[in-house]
């Protein structure tokens, strides 16, 4: 493929990305009638994923606290541990952990499900069926990872300090009292129009963002599989691989947004 | 080139259609990337009429099916189907149109995280304001015709292709539509269910207006419900004759295709 090509392909899925994000705000009002669709998908998306990202934010919060615990160390500032694991939890990992694990599992879900529909006539039956399948499948779906990533954020955020605890106790020698006091203390700074903090709310609202993000992308992945099982396998790779690049370079974006200078 | 055995005139006027011309495909070209698949495609179902395409396999018999739902447009000449132009029609006469069409799929489509019963009534679900019950009387009705009465709650992966199939076919004549679109409706299925689909189609066909097209294989389905039969072979149509008349003709390529089939 020449760069010429391969830059117009690119314009081309963003494009269908984009129609496809506005498509499914234009939905919105159908949420009602779609409950039970959107309630399975958020149990689904749960369900599939809380035990991953407990895990996963256990282990990052412990060498989050092992990595900097060391450096601090060296300064004699090992008891500023709690602030510095609850700040990067909060801001940075917690949002960041839940929705690469959101993209690996719910994801590659997403565009392999949509995927199958699309290679075996089940999206051209709906079309003839006139049953709108933004309304049907996308809606429900992108709305449900959008709810579901800051849920799972709240469990990454506190789950990651709890692993940092340990780290603290057992390596830097910092008690669990003042570990937790920092972390919390640190937690504190007031946000502007919400009450809760503005590190945590800001986090969240990253993940709902990666979300909605994962969920587009995944679907329109799907819904444009061609040729068979193989096209099914080549849409849950690009979702996969497509969403990862997506919410990293959000993520520069997002938290220059709330944390500029 | 040998002259096309076909009652429907080689060139038919562009431009609007007679109220009772329920299909006509005008020298419709179709290709995708470098294959060209339909190739000047001609022809024409009357209102009431049902019309059975047969053809070898790969030759564009279920692409033109799709162009007459409008799931795909054609590169070149015209479609119209009840009197709309299909490469102009708005996306809301689209809609009204699709709602008195049924279609069967070549492998069935069912939704595959529905089970029979609700793919059955999904555009009734959707569509209608029928209360549940209603709707379920209307699935259990439909599902005897196509003699599947004991499925209901089974999944679509949990069934066999041919029970898919019927399933495909009950839910396309759920909404009663008055124009249906029959891709394969007896491939894989055995001797005698696909003997009682060509008497269900039959029967449908006779209902007032109900306009068909039938893709099939199968000789038995010709003599049980054409009233025209036309041969596309790589992408146009080469025999346009009443079913009697088709079978007993000596078209050399229709002799090549019926000689090679069984049945
Ligand atoms: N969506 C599509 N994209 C690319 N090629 C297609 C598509 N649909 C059909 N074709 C090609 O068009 C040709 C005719 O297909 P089809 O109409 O399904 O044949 P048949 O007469 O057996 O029903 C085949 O070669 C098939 O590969
Ligand atoms: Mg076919």
């Amino acid at each position: 493929m020449t760069f010429l090509s391969g830059l117009l392909a690119f314009a081309d899925q963003v494009g269908y990305q984009v129609r496809l994000f506005f498509l499914v705000l234009h939905r919105l009002p159908h949420l009602l009638k779609r409950r039970a669709q959107l309630a399975s998908q958020l149990y689904g998306a749960g369900n599939k994923v809380l035990h991953v990202v407990v895990l996963v934010s256990f282990v990052m919060g412990m060498v989050i606290s092992l990595q900097t615990g060391l450096v601090l160390a060296e300064y004699g500032q090992q008891d500023q541990i709690g602030i510095v694991v609850a700040i990067t939890m909060a801001r940075e990992m917690g949002p960041f952990i839940t929705a690469v694990i959101l993209a690996a599992t719910v994801g590659s879900a997403l565009a392999a499900e949509l995927g199958t529909m699309a290679v075996s006539d089940e999206l051209a039956a709906l079309e003839v069926l006139s049953v709108d399948r933004t309304s049907y499948l996308t809606m429900p779906r992108v709305v449900a990872m959008t709810i579901m990533a800051p849920i799972l954020t709240i469990f990454a955020d506190a789950i990651g300090v709890i692993g940092g605890g340990f780290v603290a106790r057992s390596q830097l020698g910092v008690g669990r009292v003042l570990y937790y006091d920092s972390a919390i203390e640190a937690l504190q700074a007031p946000a502007a129009l919400i009450a809760l903090p503005k590190d945590v709310y800001g986090g969240l609202f990253k993940a709902a963002i990666f979300g909605c993000i994962i969920a587009v992308i995944s679907c329109s992945s799907g819904l444009r599989a061609r040729g068979g099982a193989l096209g099914v396998g080549n849409a849950t790779r690009s979702a996969v691989r497509d969403s990862i690049i997506a919410i990293i370079i959000t993520n520069y974006f997002l938290s220059w947004l709330f944390y500029q200078a | 080139m040998e002259r096309p055995a076909t009652r429907t005139p080689d060139v038919l006027p562009s431009g609007p259609v007679p109220e009772d011309v329920i299909v006509r495909f005008v020298d419709v070209h179709k290709a995708f990337g470098k294959k060209q698949v339909l190739t000047g495609l001609t022809l024409d179902a009357m209102r009431g009429e049902t019309l059975v395409l047969m053809g070898p396999s790969g030759t564009g018999k279920s692409v033109t099916l799709r162009h007459a739902i409008g799931l795909m447009r054609q590169d070149s000449g015209d479609v119209w189907v009840s009197g709309h132009d299909m490469s102009r029609i708005k996306p809301a006469e689209l809609s009204e149109l699709r709602k008195h069409t049924g279609y069967l799929f070549q492998e069935g489509a069912l939704i595959n995280w529905l089970n029979v019963a609700d793919n059955v009534a999904l555009p009734l679900i959707e569509n209608s304001d029928l209360p549940r019950d209603e709707i379920d009387d209307r699935v259990r009705e439909k599902l005897k015709l196509v003699h599947l009465p004991e499925v209901w709650h089974e999944m679509p992966g949990e069934i066999s292709g041919g029970m898919k199939k019927r399933v495909g076919l009950a839910r396309a004549l759920i909404t009663e539509p008055k124009v249906i679109l029959y891709d394969e409706p007896n491939a894989g299925l055995d001797p005698e269910i696909s003997q009682s689909i060509n008497e269900l189609i039959a029967e449908i066909a006779d209902g007032l207006g109900v306009t068909s097209l039938v893709i099939t294989h199968m000789v038995s389905c010709v003599r049980t419900v054409a009233d025209r039969v036309v041969l596309l072979d790589e992408g146009k149509v080469v025999v346009d004759l009443p079913p009697d008349e088709f079978l007993a003709s000596d078209h050399p390529r229709l002799v090549r295709f019926l000689g090679t089939d069984p049945d």
